[in-house]
């Protein structure tokens, strides 16, 4: 692609006057889109799955990643892959299921069939072919590169990218911090897709999943639900943090929260939505936490929650349930939202349905709050009609402060983000 | 030995709860819409890609208990409920109303549904698919002990929350 400079600056900083503004044509325009497309999703590592969603050989689950038709399967040797969903002979895709397990993928157009690896298996009449029809060279093309970290798998389509341990960095002790939930070190997707499209800019919703500042505005009739359930919801002082919680740069254009829990964690801090029936169960829990990773790691994954947000478009929030969501444009207005929970393999029913419930009450397109952030992003796409008259969003909460002192309810580790976005999307190729 | 008590109902009864329910959904009149139902009811809307399966292991879309029912309304009351305010116009067809069995006092009912829902500034969502009921009489009125909601689209997509009872 060729270089072109933005005509003006879309992220305009200035340390002096302590300001940090984003111009709104970045939220409508679809130059933006399409530069973010090529600068951002081409080029960075995004998330495709979990491992423990191809329990077998054989199983596969359709998806769009970077807005290609991909197959996430497991072969017969157990090999887990990510191919792209798209016949050589004339491109028709050649599993249209959502899910399943596979001997082969059949194109039901022209017959070709592939094996689950990505091989081409046979072409109906293949003598019809020159010399320089190879079969070993006709399979299914796999993602350039698909490396995983604990159990997440990655695709990323620059085959020079830098490796995916070293793109997530600082943000693998956040994701450590989750997967130590497990006694084996071994989460699992939850059967149960929420997928739902907000008619909003894809970048909102980077924002909006850590931004604190929203909390007390946008879901006081989540806060009001757990009142009535007899929760503190008035976080306490001095406890673990010296604060409510931090805004976190991860470097990379990776953030987090990092929070005091006050509100309940399935893995292991009771509270009275539970009910008493469930406190030895967490208490249990707590002290297997203890004994395996001694009382302080205990208390950080147990005592402290995180939404954490891997650049660009992966967010795990570990709190009252922990959810894996990754959302895609569909157009500088809309985007579309893939949702799962995540456990411990080990959790028993009670202990699974415990985490269920507490998902649904905060989460999800039923829940008690993530329909008002959808409704806040929303009502900003649709002001952002005016963006030539009111240009700029404001983000510099925060900005006199240093780095390690920004709060969650600060737009420190917003601005981590937008600061990455404005490097991939300024660089020359 | 145990009285064996077999509930009895004609479909329309069973239609009539449905309507009424229904009409009061459509105009908002959620507190009375509760004393339509048990006082262990359950609301149910499975995930898309999972339709039949069991909230206990799976993760739905809503899956209320009465308590939480008890505090969805609440909620739906509440100004500060922004996904639903200003409320939601919604126009519920309920359709193919029918029998399905009776087990002991509980008896199986299903419906399908259309809903249309109208928001200022908003698009025109339909919400299509089919209720499955389970319902008991309790003091000689026949109430709703569970109700699940399941939609016929394959993912939620364009429909986007599920902010309002369906």
């Amino acid at each position: 692609m060729n270089y072109q400079p933005f005509s003006h600056d879309f992220v305009v900083e200035n340390p002096e006057q302590q300001t940090f503004f984003v111009n709104r044509e970045v939220f409508v325009s679809d130059d933006v889109l399409e530069r973010e497309k090529r600068r951002i999703f081409d080029r960075c590592w995004v998330y495709v799955g979990h491992a423990s969603e191809l329990k077998n050989p054989g199983d596969f689950k359709t998806r769009p990643v970077a807005g290609r038709p991909i197959i996430f399967c497991r072969d017969r040797d157990g090999e887990v892959h990510a191919l792209i969903n798209c016949c050589r002979h004339r491109g028709a895709l050649v599993c249209r299921e959502r899910e399943g397990n596979a001997r082969q993928f059949y194109c039901m157009y022209h017959g070709w069939t592939y094996h689950p690896d990505g091989r081409l298996k046979s072409v109906p009449g293949d003598t019809a072919y020159g010399p320089a029809f190879d079969k070993d060279q006709m399979g299914l093309v796999a993602v350039p590169r698909l490396e995983s970290y604990r159990d997440f798998y990655f695709a990323n389509f620059d085959a020079d990218a830098i490796d995916l341990d070293t793109y997530l960095g600082r943000a693998k002790e956040y994701i450590d911090l989750v997967v130590d939930q497990s006694p084996s070190g071994k989460m699992q997707i939850i059967s149960g897709t929420q997928e739902y499209d907000i008619r909003s800019n894809w970048k909102l919703l980077v924002e909006n999943s850590v931004d604190d500042y929203h909390l007390i505005s946008t879901h006081s009739t989540w806060l009001n639900y757990m009142r009535n359930s007899g929760v503190n919801v008035t976080p306490p002082k001095g406890e673990l943090l010296p604060t409510r919680g931090y805004g976190r740069d991860l470097g990379n254009g990776h953030l987090t929260t990092d929070n005091p829990n006050y509100r309940g964690r399935p893995v292991a801090r009771w509270i009275s939505v539970y009910g008493e029936d469930a406190k030895a169960d967490i208490e249990a829990m707590r002290n297997e936490l203890v004994q395996r990773l001694g009382s302080a790691r205990a208390a950080r994954v147990a005592d402290t929650n995180r939404n954490l947000c891997i650049f660009p478009n992966l967010v795990i929030n570990d709190g009252s349930s922990v959810t894996v969501r990754h959302f895609y444009p569909v157009a500088p207005g809309q985007m579309h939202v893939t949702a799962w929970a995540l456990g411990p393999v080990e959790e028993t029913e009670a202990q699974r349905a415990r985490r269920l419930h507490a998902f649904l009450t905060f989460y999800g397109p039923g829940g008690f709050a993530t329909p008002d952030d959808v409704a806040a992003l929303e009502a900003a796409q649709l002001g952002f009609a005016a963006y030539r008259e009111v240009p700029w969003s404001d983000l510099s909460r925060g900005m006199g402060k240093a780095s390690d002192e920004q709060l969650a309810t600060d737009e420190g580790h917003l601005r981590v983000f937008w600061r990455k976005w404005r490097e991939l999307m300024e660089a020359r190729p | 030995m145990n009285e064996v008590v077999t509930a009895t109902v004609s479909r329309a009864e069973v239609e009539d709860l449905f309507f009424h329910e229904a009409d009061l959904l459509d105009n908002w009149k959620l507190d009375e819409w509760l004393t339509l139902l048990t006082d262990d009811a359950t609301y149910y809307v499975p995930p898309n890609d999972k339709p039949d399966a069991d909230a206990r292991f799976t993760l739905f879309t809503i899956a209320d208990d009465m308590v939480r029912l008890r505090e969805r309304v609440i909620r739906l009351k509440d100004p500060n409920c922004h996904a639903e305010y200003p409320l939601s116009r919604t126009r519920r067809l309920i359709g193919n109303v029918r029998i399905v069995g009776v087990d002991g006092d509980e008896i199986s009912a299903a419906a399908n549904f259309i809903i249309h829902r109208f928001r200022h500034n908003d698009l025109l969502r339909v919400f299509v698919g089919h209720y499955r009921y389970k319902l008991r009489r309790v003091g000689g009125r026949l109430k709703i002990a569970e109700r699940r909601a399941i939609l016929d689209a394959e993912e939620l997509g364009l429909l986007g929350s599920v902010s309002f009872i369906l």
